[in-house]
């Protein structure tokens, strides 16, 4: 069973909606049992690092996060704030991420952009991938995503990039560590974009 | 190539979808959750769904509807009309939605969306500015299906808006609506002087030229109405969005 995990933090039924739609049974939940019984998660996310981070720890997930993702090596889709939770840290907080990443979350340079272009990056956009990846099998460098984030992944290691996209300047879109993947885009929100994407996290 | 967010914009009246002139004479157009299927067939960048007559009729937002709709909408969705509480705006997120617009209560409850913006985030919450010229051509803001005049300056209610933590701001032209006029550019170009906020451009909108514009005069987005439910100024029933090569071509390459 997929789910998805509700720590008070992202908008899950559009995640549910989208996965009905695609014929993906999927249950949303904050119980450790049923999390460590998952066969896939799920970590969505919108809002404050800090209150993203403060959540998981208050809902008595981090342990048992840990336990699936790094130890039994479950496949993990963290969206939007719950890809940049898989970092180090943030620009945005104060709090430490999960740190399964090694990758720190900063705010758009505004300095390294154009004038006229607005952060939040609320946009439909491209990818670049940069490398091949289950995960981006049916799309391409022409596939679109909805964006909506001021603040972006860093990655120390080039090999946990899996896209890029411009805006104002490069950055990273999406990453992908062994089995761990985070999109910085919607794609419960994406339209057969996005079908394909979670379809594709259905079948690793 | 930068893209700029092409946004259908639906109106209805509690459950049925209309189509005004000048927030006026409202027609009959059909059922919602049709239009939203076919708006997704033709993958459009985001919907807007607004229940005019919710706050005039004193009438909660409809979230059974509302919840059917999302379930439908496979891209960012907001819906305003009728929201007066933080409790309420909890619920309409907890449906699906991504966005909620807000008009009435930036007249009489600024503090709302300062409260909405600090939970759910600024990109979350649209401030809906309708905007009406008098007389003299000078312009002023309304709320509540353009029936209230907010009797201080424009500019002023705008700083007021942002200052209060929206994360966007939805002008609408009521001369235009419904007009194919194209859109008030100047009233775009005043409102994009004033504010640091994306402005989404609405009302009046005929072509994809009007898109390029509205952009090149301030606006981070552009919404319309009747361009995506009639064929035409002949106003027979038609949903329907600019194919990606025409945004392309028409749009996006010349920003």
């Amino acid at each position: 069973m997929l789910t998805i995990i509700n720590y008070n933090a992202g908008n899950i039924k559009s995640i549910q909606n989208m996965l009905k739609r695609i014929g993906v049974k999927s249950t949303i939940s904050s119980s450790v049992n049923e999390i460590e019984s998952a066969e896939k998660l799920i970590l969505p996310g919108v809002g404050h690092y800090d209150y993203g981070m403060k959540n998981l720890k208050e809902c008595g997930l981090i342990e048992c996060l840990n336990k699936k993702v790094l130890v039994e090596k479950t496949p993990l889709l963290g969206i939007c704030l719950g890809a940049q939770l898989l970092g180090n840290r943030s620009d945005e907080g104060i709090e430490s991420g999960l740190g399964w990443i090694d990758m720190d979350v900063i705010r758009f340079d505004k300095s390294n952009m154009n004038a006229d272009l607005k952060v939040p990056h609320m946009s439909w956009n491209e990818i670049s991938i940069q490398k091949t990846s289950r995960l981006m099998e049916g799309l391409n460098n022409e596939s679109r995503f909805y964006f909506v984030h001021s603040f972006h992944m860093k990655c120390k290691n080039q090999s946990d990039i899996l896209t890029t996209t411009q805006y104002g300047y490069e950055f990273v879109s999406s990453v992908e560590h062994e089995n761990i993947f985070g999109v910085q885009f919607h794609p419960e929100k994406s339209h057969r974009f996005g079908m394909q994407l979670l379809e594709n996290f259905i079948k690793i | 190539m930068r893209r700029i967010r092409v946004i259908p914009v639906l109106t209805l009246q509690n459950e049925k979808l209309v189509k005004t002139i000048r927030f006026k004479n409202p027609t009959y157009i059909g059922d919602p959750i049709n239009a939203v299927k076919i708006f997704n067939e033709k993958e459009v960048d985001e919907i807007v769904i607004l229940d005019i007559t919710a706050t005039e009729e004193k009438r909660e937002p409809n979230y059974k509807k509302i919840e059917e709709i999302a379930g439908e909408a496979f891209m960012p969705f907001a819906y305003g009309g009728g929201i007066t509480s933080l409790s309420q705006i909890e619920k309409l997120f907890k449906l699906g939605i991504e966005k909620v617009v807000v008009n009435s209560v930036l007249a009489n409850n600024l503090s709302l969306i300062t409260d909405a913006s600090n939970i759910f985030g600024a990109q979350s919450i649209v401030a809906s500015v309708d905007v009406k010229r008098n007389l003299f051509g000078k312009f002023n803001a309304y709320h509540t299906g353009g029936s209230n005049k907010i009797d201080f300056p424009l500019i002023d209610f705008v700083k007021k808006i942002e200052q209060s933590g929206a994360g966007e701001l939805f002008i609408n032209s009521i001369d235009n609506d419904g007009t194919y006029k194209g859109y008030d550019i100047e009233l775009i170009k005043i409102v994009a002087s004033v504010t640091h906020l994306p402005i989404v451009a609405c009302g009046g909108a005929s072509s994809v030229d009007n898109f390029l514009e509205a952009v090149k005069n301030g606006a981070s987005a552009v919404a319309a109405g009747s361009l995506f439910v009639y064929t035409g100024s002949t106003k027979g029933i038609l949903i329907n969005y600019p194919k990606q090569e025409d945004l392309k071509q028409k749009f996006y390459s010349k920003i």
